[in-house]
């Protein structure tokens, strides 16, 4: 799974192809570090929230919001490393059962924006633990046609979904997120009303 | 925030009549919360909390958490969506949930109602509680958390203090619960 071990996409490359299909309308929570940084660079969307703090607290937000928002389709980009952080909430999300609700976790087994230290995500099936949790759709890939094709499937079923996307530790070129935060809310929630 | 949802001052009357009663019912206490707007309620249960989460799951108004953080993050997305929301826990919870607080709430200006209830208020509790007991009001002062005790004789004063600051200021607001003050299972 590391980079050297050859075909595997970065996590930008995996963020682009999820951008182009998600449907403009939907709500997407995006965790803190490197995947909302090249989120903001690939696209940015007044229905991206960018999570910048509260690390491992994104399925949360997006459960919330789910819970909150029956009719819209909510999608949460998360890491490996948040999700190890939040764990229990996959409980929380397979007790729920939010049919609305599509959690896609960018597994690099490393903490990446911290400097690449490696995660549990190296010896932890997150998509087992998901699965055991209740989520109702579950899978695993690694090449892009595979996520296209798993992540078009989950959009037209219902969830509550679980897509580990297995990535790279190649990380791009991109700065802070340079958004205020209470800027954020007010149009995520301009975006969704 | 749907402003026909903002909480309002009148709406807070219906807590009138336990004003000066030995304990607030859970009943009077859900239904002055649900009377100033809110309508999302979650958190994780504490002994003091017992009564007030038990009308709330009997109203089907309340979604568990299992732990403090993921509750709050689950009131930040209720936000979002429209909703009012309020987080129940103890004053344990506010350390597992601070940072949450202030690096999500605070940052974004989430309003989020705290229904913290207070162990070890005067040392009088487990020995787990001691240091939280002690620290909590000025832990709270330290982080820029604005919060309140509730009593039993100034209730209609304390909701609307809840009413006005969590949309004025827009950030995570703390209505303190000593034991005694609303009826449940007491410690
Ligand atoms: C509570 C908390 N602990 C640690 C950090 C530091 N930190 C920021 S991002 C991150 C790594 C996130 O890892 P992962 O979710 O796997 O995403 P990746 O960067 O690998 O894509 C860490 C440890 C933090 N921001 N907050
Ligand atoms: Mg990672």
């Amino acid at each position: 799974m590391r980079p050297e071990e050859g075909t595997i996409q970065s996590r930008a490359r995996a963020i682009q192809a999820l951008l182009e299909l998600i449907p403009g309308d939907a709500p997407v929570i995006i965790c803190n570090g490197f995947p909302s940084r090249e989120t903001f660079k690939l696209g940015d969307r007044p229905t991206y929230f960018y999570m910048v703090g509260s690390m491992g607290m994104a399925a949360a937000i997006g459960l919330g919001l789910a819970l909150a928002k029956p009719d819209k389709k909510v999608i949460v980009l998360d890491g490996d490393g948040n999700v190890l952080m939040g764990l229990g909430t996959l409980g929380t999300v397979g007790a729920l059962k939010p049919k609305n609700f599509i959690h896609v976790v960018l597994d690099n087994e490393v903490y990446g924006s911290s400097g690449n230290q490696p995660s549990y995500a190296r010896v932890v099936k997150l998509d087992q633990v998901a699965k055991a949790a209740g989520y109702a759709q579950v899978e695993r890939v690694r090449e892009r046609e595979d996520l296209v094709y798993e992540f078009k499937d989950m959009l037209s079923k219902e969830g509550p979904g679980f897509l580990l996307v297995k990535v790279s530790e190649q990380a791009e070129d991109v700065g802070w997120v340079p958004l205020d935060p209470p800027q954020i809310t007010q149009r995520f929630k301009q975006a969704l009303a | 925030m749907r402003d026909s949802a903002r909480p309002t001052d009148e709406a807070v009357s219906s807590i009138g009549p336990v004003v000066g009663k030995r304990m607030i019912e859970s009943d009077a206490f859900v239904q002055a919360l649900e009377d100033i707007g809110f309508d999302f309620f979650t958190g994780v249960p504490d002994l003091l909390l017992a009564g007030i989460v038990e009308t709330l799951l009997t109203r089907r108004l309340y979604t568990p958490a299992v732990r403090e953080d993921e509750a709050a993050a689950l009131a930040s997305g209720a936000y979002l969506g429209g909703k009012v929301p309020a987080v129940l826990m103890s004053n344990a919870g506010l350390g597992t949930c601070l940072n949450t607080l202030l690096s999500l709430h605070q940052l974004y200006r989430h309003p989020c109602l705290l229904i913290v209830a207070w162990r070890g208020f005067e040392g009088r509790d487990a020995p787990e509680h001691r240091t939280m007991g002690q620290a909590m009001t000025s832990l709270l002062d330290t982080v820029r958390i604005p919060h309140r005790t509730l009593s039993e004789t100034t209730a209609l004063e304390d909701f609307s203090w809840v009413a006005k600051t969590f949309m004025q200021e827009r950030v995570p607001v703390a209505l303190l619960l000593k034991p005694g003050v609303v009826r449940g299972l007491q410690p």
